[in-house]
C-alpha cells in the first residue's frame, strides 16, 4: 500500500512538472549551466568577495583606495569620455549610412564585407596601423601638409584623440551592419503609405522610421558603448596611457600585475562592471518606453 | 534584456525590389546622397591608409620622413619570425581556437537547443546569464578568472588560455545556433520520434545535418574572435601560451628594443591570418553574423 | 504488407488532460479505441484535439490520467518506444533526405538486416505509388507526394496505431479528395488502428467509424458518424455538424419529446434533445438542408420569408432568406429562386432539434448569429 502511495506521489509530481515544462531534457543545459558557474559566476563572486578582503584595513578598503585617490577614480572619467562619444558617433553616423543602402544594390556585398574588415582587425592591429599613418610622419599629416592645410604636423597619437579615432574604426562598421539590419526589418510600404498621406522624408523618417527604428538603436549602443567601454590595448598603444587615456582597464590590469593588490584589482573591477552596467541599464530603460512591436517586416 | 541581442527577422518582400528602384536615381541628384556616400569613401580611404601604411611598412627597408620608403624587402618577415619564434606562437593560437571552437560548440549547442526549443521556469533569467559575459567587459571578469586560474595552476598554460577565452565563447555560440535551431520545424523532430528515434539518434541523424550551417557560423565566429581576443588572453597566457594578437601586442609595448617594420611584419602576418579567415567565414555567414545574433533575408 | 495485427485489443484514455501553465487544453478524455478502428477527433481549433493526439502519440507529456495498451500502463513510455506512427500537418519530412531515406529511417532505427529494410521500404514506396520519386529531396516534391511520402514512412513500420495530424489541411481542394479515399483505402487494406484530427467534419463523417468531437479541451459527444449527423448532443455540436440556423426561441409547451417553439415571428413544432429542454428560452437547431421551399401552405411547420442572398453551388443553391421578424433562415435548395421572392419553408419536425440554452457547464449561452462558417 506504501508502495503504492509512492507511485502515484511520483505520478502526480510527474504531473506537475510536465505542466511546468520540466522534464529530462532540460539536463541538456547542464553542461553550459555548469560551465557559466564555474568559469564565470565563481571567479565573478571570487572577485566579489576579493574586493572585499584588502591586505590592510577594513572590508572597504580597497574601495575606499580607489575613490579616495583622484588619480584612480578620474579613469572612470577617462573611460567614459571615450566611450560615450565613440558610441555616439558610431550610432549617429551608422544611421543615415545605413538609411541610404538599406535594400539592394549592386556591390552591397562587397562594401559589407570591407566593413567587417576592421572588426576582425582587432584594437592591436588598427593601434598599429594608427601609429603609422596618423603619426606625425604618417600619409594622413604628409596630405594636410603638403596640401598646405596645417603648418606643423597635427598630433593625433599617443593622446585622446588616438584612442577615440580607434574605438569609431573598431566600431562604426558593428553599429552600421547592426543598424542596417533593424532598418530592413522595418517594412518599407509603412514610408510609401506615408508618402501617399503627404510626409516629406524629412517626416516620413522623423515620424515613421525614427519611431520603428529607435529601439533598435538604444541596442545598438549599448553594444558598441560594450565595446568602447573595454577599450584597453589601443588606449595603452595610441593613447596616453599615464595621463588622459589611462582608462578603467588600465587602473585594474595595473593593480593586478603590476602592484599585484589583487583586491584592489577585483575592486576596480567591479567598480568598471557596475558603471558599464549602469549606463546600459539607463539606455534600456528608456528603450522600455518605447514601442517594441512588430516593425511591419514580415517573420 | 534578454532581447538585447536580437535584431528583426525576415525575408524581404518582393516589394522591396521596386522600392530601390528610387533611392538610386535620386542618388545622382540629392547632395544628402553625396554627402553619406562622401563619408563612407573617407572612413574607406583612411582605413585603407591605417592598413597600407603597414604593409608598406613591413615591405620598406628605411622608411622616415618621407612618403614610401627608401627601398623594398622581405627581410624583415624571415626575422620577424626568428625573433619572435613565430612558428610556436602561431602553433598555439591554432591549438587554442581550435580548442575553444570545438568545446564552446559541445558546451553550447546543447543549451541553445533548449533554449530554442523549451518553455521552462526561469528561462528569462537563464537567458540573461548567458548574455551577460557578451555584455561585460573582459577586464572585468578577465582578473578575477585569471586569479582563481593561477590559485589552481592553471594560468599560463594553454589549457588555461582555453578556459578563458571560452567564457565569451559559449555565450556566441548559443546565441548564433539559438536562430538557426528554431528554424527548424518541431515536428520534424516529433516526426523522427515516432519512427522510432531515440534522443541520440534524433540528434545525429536529424539534426546535427540540419544544423550543419548553424554550426559552422557559430564556429566560425567563435574562430574569428578567439583569434583576435586580446584581453583574456593577456591576461592568462604564460610566455609558452602567447597567441598572436598578444605577442603582437608585447612587441609593440616594447617597441623601440626591435625595429619597427619588425612589428609591423608580424602585424601583416597577424592581418593576413585574420583576412584569410574572414574571408573563409563570409562564405558561410551573414557578415552582420560576426557582431551580433541576427539572422537577415538571405542576399539573393 | 500487413500492419501488427494484434498489436493490442484496445486502447485506453484514461480521464486523459493536459494543462498549460494553468490553463486547461485538454480535460478529462475518456475513450476505448479498439484494434482496426478509424477514429476522428473533430473540433473547431484550439478545441484540444491535437493535444489530445500528441498525448496519444506521447510527445506531450500528461498532466492528468493515464493511457493503457490493454492492460499495460504507457502514458509513460517514451514516444519512440510506444510503436505509434504520425503523420503531420506540415508532413514534417526530413529535408536532408531523399525519399527513400525518409521511408527507410525507422526501420533504421530498429536495427533491422539491410536486405530487410530495403524490401519493406520498397513496399512501402510502391503502396503510395511514388517509385519514380525515390531519390528526390522533400523540397522537390509537390504537396500531395509529400503527403504520401509521410504516409509510407509512418505506416513501413507497421504500427499499432496511426495518428493523423490534419494530414490533408495543407492540400488543395482536388487532391484533399483523393488523398481522402486513399487514407480509408489503406486503412482498410492494412488493417490499421487509425486516429485521425480534423477540423473539417465532412472528412470526419466520410473516414471515420467513430467521432469524438472535443469543444473548449471537453467531449462533447461520441458517436458513429450517423448518429452525429442526425442527433447531435448539444447545440455547439450541432453548430458543428453544419446546422447552420441556430435561432434563440421560446418553448411554450413540453410534452414528451415534442416541444413547441415560438419567437421570431415563427412557430414551429420540433423534436426535445436531451432531458433539460424547459420552457422558456431553447435554441434550434435547424439545417440548411432539412428545410424546404414550399408552394402550397403545409400542414406542418411553415416559415414566410423573402431571399435575400443566393449562392449558386452546383446541383442547389444556399438561400439567405429573412422572415417578417428579421430573422435569417439559411436553406439549401434545388430550385431556382432570386433575391426579393418571396417564399415558404417548411421543415419535419423531427428536424427541428430543439436544446436547452444552457451549457453542460450550466452557464447561459446563447450563439451568436453571424459566426464565421466552419
Amino acid at each position: 500500500m506504501t508502495s503504492g502511495g509512492v507511485a502515484t506521489g511520483r505520478l502526480a509530481v510527474r504531473h506537475r512538472l510536465a505542466e511546468r515544462g520540466i522534464d529530462r531534457q532540460l539536463w541538456l543545459l547542464l553542461p553550459a549551466l555548469a560551465f557559466i558557474g564555474v568559469l564565470f559566476l565563481y571567479p565573478f563572486l571570487y572577485g566579489l568577495g576579493l574586493s572585499f578582503q584588502p591586505a590592510e584595513g577594513g572590508f572597504l578598503a580597497s574601495y575606499q583606495a580607489f575613490f579616495t585617490d583622484p588619480y584612480q577614480v578620474g579613469t572612470v572619467w577617462n573611460t567614459l569620455r571615450l566611450a560615450l562619444p565613440a558610441a555616439l558617433i558610431n550610432v549617429l553616423a551608422a544611421v543615415p549610412i545605413a538609411h541610404r543602402m538599406r535594400g539592394r544594390f549592386r556591390g552591397k556585398r562587397v562594401l559589407t564585407t570591407l566593413l567587417v574588415v576592421p572588426i576582425t582587425l582587432g584594437t592591436v592591429l588598427t593601434a598599429q596601423g594608427l601609429l603609422n599613418y596618423l603619426g606625425p610622419t604618417g600619409w594622413f599629416n604628409r596630405i594636410l601638409l603638403s596640401t598646405g592645410l596645417v603648418d606643423d604636423p597635427v598630433r593625433l597619437t599617443n593622446n585622446y584623440w588616438g584612442v577615440l579615432f580607434s574605438l569609431v574604426i573598431t566600431g562604426f562598421p558593428f553599429a552600421f551592419l547592426l543598424i542596417l539590419a533593424y532598418l530592413s526589418g522595418i517594412d518599407p510600404t509603412l514610408e510609401r503609405a506615408a508618402a501617399t498621406l503627404g510626409a516629406d522624408w524629412r517626416q516620413r523618417f522623423r515620424r515613421i522610421t525614427l519611431p520603428l527604428l529607435a529601439p533598435g538603436l538604444a541596442t545598438t549602443f549599448c553594444l558598441t558603448f560594450v565595446l568602447a567601454f573595454s577599450v584597453f590595448p589601443s588606449a595603452i598603444l595610441v593613447g596616453n596611457p599615464a595621463g588622459e587615456t589611462r582608462v578603467i582597464s588600465i587602473a585594474a590590469y595595473q593593480a593586478a600585475y603590476e602592484r599585484f593588490d589583487f583586491s584592489l584589482a577585483s575592486a576596480i573591477a567591479m567598480v568598471m562592471a557596475a558603471v558599464e552596467l549602469g549606463v546600459i541599464a539607463l539606455v534600456l530603460l528608456w528603450r522600455s518606453t518605447l514601442y517594441k512591436g512588430s516593425t511591419g517586416g514580415k517573420g | 534584456m534578454s532581447g538585447l541581442l536580437e535584431t528583426p527577422t525576415r525575408p524581404v518582400p518582393p516589394s522591396e525590389r521596386h522600392a530601390q528602384g528610387a533611392p538610386r536615381h535620386r542618388l545622382v541628384a540629392s547632395p544628402a546622397a553625396w554627402l553619406v556616400w562622401g563619408a563612407v569613401v573617407f572612413f574607406f580611404v583612411n582605413l585603407a591608409g591605417i592598413v597600407g601604411s603597414v604593409l608598406v611598412s613591413s615591405f620598406g627597408t628605411r622608411w622616415f620622413g618621407t612618403w614610401l620608403p627608401e627601398g623594398f624587402t622581405t627581410d624583415w618577415y624571415g626575422s620577424a619570425w626568428e625573433d619572435f619564434n613565430l612558428l610556436q606562437v602561431v602553433l598555439v593560437t591554432l591549438q587554442v581556437s581550435l580548442l575553444v571552437v570545438l568545446l564552446s560548440v559541445l558546451i553550447g549547442a546543447p543549451a541553445a537547443y533548449v533554449l530554442a526549443r523549451r518553455a521552462f521556469p526561469g528561462k528569462r533569467l537563464l537567458m540573461l546569464l548567458f548574455l551577460l559575459p557578451v555584455l561585460m567587459p573582459p577586464i572585468t571578469y578577465g582578473i578575477p578568472l585569471a586569479t582563481v586560474l593561477y590559485k589552481y595552476g592553471l594560468a599560463g598554460s594553454v589549457s588555461g588560455v582555453v578556459i578563458a577565452n571560452l567564457v565569451p565563447s559559449v555565450p556566441f555560440v548559443i546565441l548564433t545556433m539559438t536562430p538557426f535551431i528554431e528554424q527548424i520545424n518541431p515536428t520534424i523532430e516529433s516526426a523522427a520520434r515516432m519512427c522510432g528515434a531515440s534522443t541520440r539518434a534524433l540528434f545525429s541523424r536529424i539534426l546535427a545535418p540540419l544544423l550543419v550551417p548553424g554550426i559552422l557560423a557559430a564556429a566560425i565566429i567563435v574562430l574569428v574572435r578567439t583569434v583576435g581576443m586580446f584581453e583574456l588572453t593577456f591576461l592568462t597566457a604564460g610566455p609558452t601560451s602567447q597567441t598572436l594578437v598578444v605577442k603582437l601586442f608585447t612587441a609593440m609595448s616594447a617597441a623601440g628594443i626591435r625595429a619597427q617594420q619588425g612589428v609591423d611584419a608580424m602585424a601583416v602576418i597577424y592581418t593576413t591570418t585574420m583576412l584569410v579567415l574572414l574571408v573563409v567565414a563570409l562564405r558561410y555567414v551573414n557578415p552582420t553574423q560576426l557582431v551580433a545574433r541576427v539572422r537577415e533575408a538571405p542576399e539573393d | 504488407m500487413s500492419a501488427a495485427v494484434s498489436a493490442f485489443n484496445e486502447l485506453r484514455l484514461d480521464g486523459v488532460g493536459r494543462r498549460f501553465g494553468g490553463v486547461d487544453a485538454l480535460t478529462d478524455l475518456d475513450l476505448t479505441i479498439r484494434a482496426g478502428e478509424f477514429i476522428a477527433l473533430l473540433g473547431p481549433s484550439g478545441c484540444g484535439k491535437s493535444t489530445a493526439l500528441n498525448c496519444i502519440a506521447g510527445l506531450l507529456p500528461l498532466t492528468a490520467g493515464s493511457i493503457w495498451q490493454d492492460e499495460k500502463r504507457i502514458d509513460t513510455v517514451a514516444p519512440e518506444k510506444r510503436g505509434f506512427g504520425m503523420v503531420f500537418q506540415n508532413y514534417a519530412l526530413f529535408p536532408h533526405m531523399s525519399v527513400r531515406r525518409n521511408i527507410a529511417f525507422g526501420l533504421q532505427m530498429q536495427r533491422l538486416s539491410r536486405p530487410e529494410v530495403s524490401r519493406r521500404t520498397d513496399e512501402a514506396i510502391r503502396l503510395v505509388q511514388l517509385e519514380e520519386h525515390v531519390g528526390k529531396l522533400p523540397g522537390q516534391l509537390s504537396g500531395g507526394q509529400q503527403q504520401r511520402v509521410a504516409i509510407a514512412r509512418a505506416v513501413v513500420l507497421e504500427p499499432a496505431l496511426v495518428l493523423m495530424d490534419e494530414p490533408l489541411s495543407n492540400l488543395d481542394a482536388k487532391l484533399r479528395l483523393e488523398m481522402r479515399t486513399e487514407i480509408r483505402r489503406l486503412h482498410q487494406s492494412l488493417g490499421l488502428t487509425t486516429v485521425y484530427v480534423t477540423h473539417d467534419q465532412e472528412e470526419a463523417l466520410s473516414l471515420a467509424d467513430r467521432l469524438v468531437v472535443l469543444r473548449s479541451g471537453r467531449v462533447q459527444q461520441i458517436g458513429t458518424p450517423e448518429e452525429l449527423h442526425a442527433r447531435p448532443e448539444n447545440w455547439h455540436v450541432a453548430d458543428f455538424m453544419g446546422y447552420r440556423n441556430l435561432l434563440t426561441l421560446t418553448a411554450t409547451e413540453v410534452s414528451g419529446g415534442r416541444v413547441a417553439v415560438e419567437g421570431a415571428g415563427m412557430q414551429l413544432v420540433g423534436t426535445a434533445c436531451g432531458d433539460g429542454v424547459r420552457e422558456g428560452q431553447v435554441i434550434v437547431a435547424l439545417r440548411p438542408d432539412d428545410v424546404e421551399i414550399v408552394d402550397a401552405t403545409p400542414s406542418g411547420n411553415a416559415i414566410r420569408a423573402r431571399v435575400e442572398l443566393v449562392e449558386y453551388q452546383g446541383k442547389e443553391r444556399a438561400v439567405e432568406a429573412r422572415t417578417g421578424a428579421g430573422q435569417v433562415i439559411h436553406v439549401r435548395t434545388p430550385r431556382r429562386v432570386a433575391p426579393g421572392d418571396d417564399v415558404t419553408l417548411t421543415i419535419d419536425p423531427s428536424r427541428v432539434l430543439v436544446y436547452p440554452s444552457t451549457d453542460d457547464v450550466g452557464e447561459l449561452a446563447v450563439p451568436t448569429l453571424d459566426r464565421v462558417a466552419s
